[in-house]
């Protein structure tokens, strides 16, 4: 009978150590939350949470919004903003194939070189190639934009707080500034961007903007969460890969974890 | 401690504490007869478990170091043939080695073709060896198939061996004008890497 | 290691009949042979098999061995990403990047590793932690106390360097907030600023030099962490009572019973290392670093990693540049004089019923100090980690050296057989569970 009540021995230990763990583990995060939220200012914004196909544990990219999303970072975001760390190659990870990535890669001209005679020379990009960059350097970039710099966008949802979904917020925030705010000379108001003043135009402002091949209706809602989808995917391609073998890793350690318990119980066994 | 420190333990090194663990555990008053032998298949299961685990895990660590996406995906290469004269050869990088061209003269080929194949080490025909029709290009890897040197025969000044190939500087080795090896120690005959004619004058390889 | 002066016992003995061999008991003739010359198999099951180890340690006690695997699994990692990585302001970013998205496996290896900090440095704050609530770092163990100070300081060198090495907007800022810490000494402090920078800013040679010590320092790490296990295995471990075993009923063979439940141990904070590394890979992280390094512009507010933030919470709350980072430093250093502060003999806070809540206070104490580290320098935080740092040096150097004059410890038990055998019961012992271990004895 002494079984029962030795058993809840180890269950105590644990709980014992788990209460000196909670509040390591709990204060990290919360401190480090907190300081990233005081990044924001005072004012505190909410970013309102959207729904995508990869949110939670077992989420996936939705392949056709990922590859709605690069259509319209083709035909709208790319004109300014770079995505340096992608090549072309890397687009079968939201379901294009290889054939069709050549020949969408041969649209684009890339400057290679030199030649024999010491020159540079544009010429069609091949699926080895990195995305063509809308400006030679950043001085070039900042000199077509009114000085302000277009970001990369290569891991833009992991080097922002809220990360998709502040890009979608961001893309569907742009408003009319509320009376008594003045809005500076070649900025916009949006109601998501720390500080409110953005220098980036609406870039989606139109439904139709871009026509999708596939039928869905192009609304500026839809791009947003489609180039949020696809921007989510170019900055974490591992992540599907990652979660399944998460999953599996756990399982097994679960498993090698009773055994181990199991043993460790056995060799006590006859100390208790 | 002190008193353990002062009476170091006479457990002697040669009886592991797990021997002297299984022993009581097979004590007859233990109370659970199937004790030892349940303790066992848990110690293998948990034992092949853990190898399991740490095989799996080390494959990461090795595969890491094979090629990785952006190196395999390196770009193929484009060679202009038009301003190669008869007679000449030009070199070319291709996944960081060497690729011989060369526009060979009729003498050469004709050199090349005569040899009779039982006379090879590595036998094979100078047909096989150029692609149809295109029998003056030959493109070869540039690297001697005995350690990997870079042979010799490229420039108009440089030796090129007793067969008016290639000569190996390294080991002495000579290659022909089809690029097989005909004396020294390499085994094989300069291989040919994967390329096609995108037109009549340019080619594409890897 | 320990074994030395066993051998010398051995050696000394004129009946041995091979006296410059170690008697080996081996029974495989190949590792005997070697055993003879060279007695390391004898070491290991001296030191890791048959060492008396006190029968009643708790949980607590795993966190030396996790804090070695992870050590392990930080230095497999690390030398495989080395070869992947370039230390290069130019080409540091994109190679990370590549890393992420074109080495094989390259996401799993360097998020283990990012993750891999934080989680050795939640075990060993654990490590510490214990020792400290159970007094480990009294004699004779301070030397052993004094080591272990020593490795969370270069842990928290080489945890700096490394985050660096990505070339973030963090680790810029981060490297020069705190290479400029050293610009607050009088006199020498520029001079010495611009010798570690190798310049006149955080730039190429910060970058090449910081990696070139974030690969040697491990390797340091591993060597004091041996010297560590040496002075353990001398003095022997100390225990949740605090008393030294007296007779062979207080301890048991480390192998089998605490390597299994080490092994137990390991399997469990692994599932902790999966779930992080596997689904929340940058929950710990700060998204600022997946922005390039940008010298011309620091970002808004500028926290380093979460577990430098007690002491980075410390060095801001004095409004003066040389006196914050004498205080910062001072935190540290007081741990290696901690031995001699603490007055009471009693080494178990179960015994010490007031020390117990003021050092329960000072471990709160301890994560306001991290909570209010991430915290903008404002009021009212400046004021909350003021009152929290004069905690934290009040609890060294007022009570632990005067509060055992008041204390009244409670009565330790006779010895750790007695105590680990009445506890188990509540009552009246059954028979069973006394007799067998008094047989094993």
């Amino acid at each position: 009978m002494r079984r029962p009540l030795l058993m809840l021995v180890p269950t105590l230990k644990a709980a014992a150590l788990a209460a000196v763990l909670a509040p390591v583990l709990a204060l990290a995060p919360a401190a480090l939350g907190s300081g990233a939220r005081a990044a924001e200012g005072h004012d505190v914004i909410h970013i309102p949470d959207t729904r995508f196909s990869f949110d939670g544990i077992f989420g996936t990219f939705d392949r056709a919004s990922a590859q709605r999303g690069f259509q319209v970072y083709k035909e709208v975001c790319s004109a300014c903003h770079s995505m340096r760390q992608l090549s072309y190659r890397h687009l079968t990870g939201i379901g294009l194939n290889p054939a069709q990535i050549a020949a969408l890669a041969s649209q684009f001209q890339v400057q290679d070189g030199p030649n024999d005679n010491g020159e540079m020379f544009e010429r069609p990009a091949r699926p080895s190639d990195h995305f063509r960059r809308p400006f030679a350097n950043d001085a070039a970039a900042r000199a077509a934009n009114n000085g302000a710099l277009p970001p990369d966008l290569s891991v833009m949802v992991k080097a922002r707080e809220g990360g998709a979904d502040y890009l979608h917020a961001l893309l569907v925030g742009y408003e009319e500034p509320p009376p008594g705010i003045t809005v500076m000379e070649g900025m916009h108001y949006n109601k998501y961007f720390p500080g409110h003043q953005i220098a980036m135009a609406p870039p989606l402002n139109t439904e139709g903007q871009v026509t999708y091949a596939d039928g869905t209706k192009a609304t500026v809602d839809q791009m947003a969460t489609d180039v949020a989808t696809f921007l989510a995917w170019a900055a974490e391609p591992e992540l599907e890969q990652r979660r399944a073998m998460g999953v599996r890793m756990i399982i097994f350690l679960t498993i090698l974890g009773g055994l181990a318990y199991a043993v460790k119980r056995k060799v006590w066994a006859d100390l208790h | 401690m002190a008193d353990v420190l002062a009476n170091p333990p006479k457990t002697s090194p040669s009886e592991p504490g797990s021997r002297h663990a299984d022993a009581v555990g097979a004590h007859p008053h233990g109370g659970h007869e199937e004790g030892p032998v349940r303790r066992d298949f848990l110690k293998l299961a948990a034992g092949s478990f853990t190898a399991v685990g740490v095989g799996v895990m080390a494959w990461p660590f090795i595969h890491s170091m094979n090629p990785s996406q952006d190196v395999l995906a390196l770009a193929s290469t484009d060679v202009e043939l038009g301003p190669i004269a008869e007679g000449q050869a030009v070199t070319v990088m291709w996944r960081g080695k060497p690729v011989f061209v060369r526009r060979r003269t009729a003498q050469e080929i004709q050199e090349a073709r005569a040899v009779p194949l039982g006379e090879l080490r590595d036998p094979a025909t100078d047909q096989s060896r150029v692609k149809p029709g295109k029998d003056q290009w030959l493109i070869v890897l540039g690297v001697c198939t005995h350690l990997g040197c870079v042979p010799l025969g490229q420039k108009p000044t440089d030796a090129r061996g007793d067969y008016g190939g290639w000569f190996c500087p390294c080991h002495g080795s000579h290659y022909d004008t089809a690029g097989r090896i005909r004396r020294g120690p390499a085994p094989l005959n300069l291989a040919i890497p994967d390329y096609s004619f995108t037109s009549d004058t340019r080619i594409r390889v890897g | 290691m320990a074994a030395g002066p066993h051998d010398q016992h051995e050696l000394s003995d004129p009946d041995s009949d091979v006296r410059h061999m170690h008697d080996s008991k081996v029974q495989n003739p190949v590792l005997r042979w070697i055993d003879q010359r060279m007695p390391v198999i004898s070491m290991i099951q001296l030191e890791y098999g048959s060492f008396p180890t006190p029968r009643n340690f708790n949980y607590f006690w795993n966190f030396g061995a996790l804090a070695m695997v992870t050590l392990v699994i930080m230095i497999a990692t690390g030398v495989v990403l080395s070869m992947q990585y370039a230390a290069n302001t130019h080409l540091a970013f994109d190679s990370v990047e590549r890393i992420m998205r074109d080495v094989n496996y390259g996401w799993l290896l360097r998020y283990a590793h990012a993750n891999g900090a934080s989680m050795f440095f939640i075990v060993v704050y654990i490590h510490m932690w214990r020792s400290l609530y159970y007094g480990s770092y009294k004699s004779p163990r301070e030397l052993l106390w004094m080591l272990g100070v020593v490795l969370f300081i270069l842990m928290m060198a080489t945890a700096f360097m490394g985050y660096v090495l990505p070339w973030g907007q963090m680790s810029f800022w981060g490297a020069t907030v705190i290479t400029n810490l050293f610009s607050a000494l009088p006199v020498v402090g520029e001079h010495i600023v611009t010798w570690l920078w190798g310049g006149f800013s955080v730039d190429n040679p910060t970058l090449n030099r910081f990696f070139s010590l974030h690969f040697l320092l491990p390797f340091v790490i591993v060597g004091v962490t041996f010297l560590h296990v040496v002075a353990l295995h001398i003095t022997g471990s100390n225990n949740p009572l605090g008393i030294e075993p007296k007779t062979k009923k207080d301890t048991i063979p480390f192998h089998p019973y605490y390597t299994i439940k080490d092994s137990f141990g390991i399997v469990v904070y692994l599932v902790v290392f999966a779930i992080l590394v596997f689904f929340m890979p940058n929950y710990l992280g700060h998204p600022d670093n997946y922005i390039p390094a940008n010298p011309l512009v620091t970002p808004a507010h500028i926290v380093p990693e979460w577990y430098f933030l007690p002491f980075y919470a410390i060095l801001r709350a004095v409004p003066n540049k040389l006196g914050g980072v004498v205080l910062m430093g001072g935190a540290l250093l007081i741990l290696f004089v901690l031995p001699w502060l603490d007055s009471s003999p009693v080494r178990s806070m179960r015994f010490r019923p007031i020390a117990k809540w003021l050092f329960l206070v000072w471990t709160v104490n301890f994560g306001v100090l991290m909570w209010v580290g991430g915290k903008p320098a404002e009021q009212p935080y400046i004021l909350i980690a003021q009152i929290c740092t004069a905690y934290y040096f009040a609890y060294f150097l007022v009570i632990l050296p005067f509060l055992a004059k008041f204390e009244r410890p409670l009565p330790l038990p006779e010895s750790i057989a007695r105590a680990v055998l009445t506890r188990k019961g509540g009552g009246p012992l059954p028979a069973g569970a006394t007799a067998k271990p008094m047989e094993k004895a």
